[in-house]
């Protein structure tokens, strides 16, 4: 790949700076929301261009298309009153001075330490390049992924796991008013979703060799089930299904992890004529359930009309007492 | 100038303007959008010094790169847990911004 500059990435760059500088200043915040997504889009553009299209496919499924579902999701149920903020919400007043100079020292030292990296510097593509035969996989990001640093991505489904029982602990929201069904939302649907399903088994399948794999796999599906969501809302609460689809990633990989370590080896660390198989099985299981945690993340606890007269009942008493607050 | 250090002076443009927005704004949804152009300047300066060994060994780093594949991930399950303590947040108390934040002019 070309490691030369071009003006392509100039203008990129001072269009990423920027788009991320009106992301965050916006008094309007859907215009900063909005411009956060092409900011993400544009991100993964940057990616290729370094070299990273693993990263690129994912940034573009999730930075850009999932993160900013789940924002403008938030604004439409925070309102009008709600995403309403200052006329100039990062304008400088002497307490924000203190945190410009402090954000500013710390992009002077980053600098710093930056020029003073070396412009090559073999990194660790050499030893990971060199143990890819053994590693069952020959995308070394896969390989790095679910096999030499199988931990971590262990761990990350831990954290995603964590994350959806947060939300469910959250007490359920009112769904929002549901608009009357758009004929042809449901056509896109019908014809996206099972492509979005073949794509991601082709990625899934892929990843062992080429740019793909289990996250990017996830991160489409999940965008098929955000669009069948808006198309017909679903309910996902914390049925037990559900439960179990959310937790097979994660079970899946530490049996193997445990099972590596009681015969041999060692924890997670597979052997060498199993371990294609085994990355696909762990990334098979896993896709499914950062997919379906994905989905739960942005369908939140939405209150069954059932349970809606109950709670209202309950808030009444709160409502009226608003002094009890500190 | 090469591509490592332009996307890597980038980053760190990202990482200070976002880290200025998560500390200086008042409201959370704002607050929660600099994290995330903190993290994204993070991860533009991780890909950034990962594309330095393509001279050396014909492709970049690739540890960096599956390090940014979880990062973005975590990014968004943070973010969405984020956002839905803010809806929690903004339902119970009728002000998205936090309390300490809260004076007269608070919406």
């Amino acid at each position: 790949m070309a490691a030369e500059v071009q003006v392509f990435d100039a203008v990129l760059v001072v269009l990423l700076l920027w788009l991320g500088w009106r992301a965050l200043a916006s008094a309007d915040l859907f215009k900063a929301v909005v411009q956060f997504i092409v900011f993400g889009l544009l991100l993964s553009l940057a990616w290729v261009r370094l070299g990273a299209p693993d990263v690129a496919l994912a940034e573009a499924a999730i930075g850009a298309g999932l993160a900013g579902a789940l924002l403008l999701d938030t604004l439409a149920r925070l309102g009008r009153s709600g995403a309403a903020d200052e006329a100039r919400p990062l304008g400088l007043t002497p307490a924000r001075t203190g945190i410009a100079l402090a954000a500013l020292g710390l992009a002077a030292l980053l600098v710093a330490a930056a020029l003073t990296l070396p412009e090559r510097w073999p990194g660790l593509a050499e030893p990971a390049l060199q143990q890819l035969p053994a590693s069952g996989v020959s995308n070394p990001v896969t390989a790095t992924l679910l096999n030499y640093r199988a931990w971590d991505t262990l761990l990350e489904i831990g954290v995603l796991m964590l994350a959806v029982l947060g939300v469910w602990i959250l007490e359920a929201e009112p769904a929002l008013p549901r608009l009357a069904p758009d004929p042809m939302l449901g056509l896109l649907l019908r014809v996206l979703l099972p492509l979005t399903v073949i794509v991601a088994g082709y990625l899934l399948w892929v990843g062992a060799h080429a740019p793909g794999g289990a996250f990017q796999g996830a991160a489409l599906l999940a965008a098929g089930g955000v669009l069948w969501h808006l198309a017909r809302p679903l309910s996902l609460g914390p049925s037990l299904v559900l439960r179990a689809i959310v937790v097979l990633g994660f079970a899946v990989f530490l049996a193997v992890g445990v099972a590596t370590a009681v015969l041999g080896g060692g924890l997670l660390s597979f052997p060498r004529e199993h371990a294609g198989a085994i990355i696909l099985v762990i990334e098979a299981a896993a896709m499914l359930s950062i997919a379906l945690i994905m989905v739960a993340l942005f369908v939140g606890r939405v209150r069954a009309p059932s349970e809606t007269g109950a709670a209202e009942a309950e808030a009444a008493p709160a409502a009226s007492n608003p002094g009890a607050a500190p | 100038m090469s591509l490592a250090l332009l996307y890597g002076l980038a980053g760190i443009a990202l990482v200070a303007m976002g880290l200025y927005a998560a500390l200086a704004a008042r409201h959370v949804l704002r607050r929660l959008l600099g994290l995330n152009v903190l993290g994204s300047g993070v991860f533009m300066m991780l890909v950034a010094l990962a594309s330095r060994t393509t001279d050396i060994a014909t492709r970049p780093d690739p540890v960096p790169h599956a390090m940014v594949l979880t990062g973005i991930v975590v990014a968004v399950s943070a973010t969405a847990l984020g956002l839905a303590l803010l809806r929690r947040m903004h339902a119970h108390d009728g002000s998205p911004w936090l309390p300490e934040d809260r004076d007269d002019d608070s919406p």
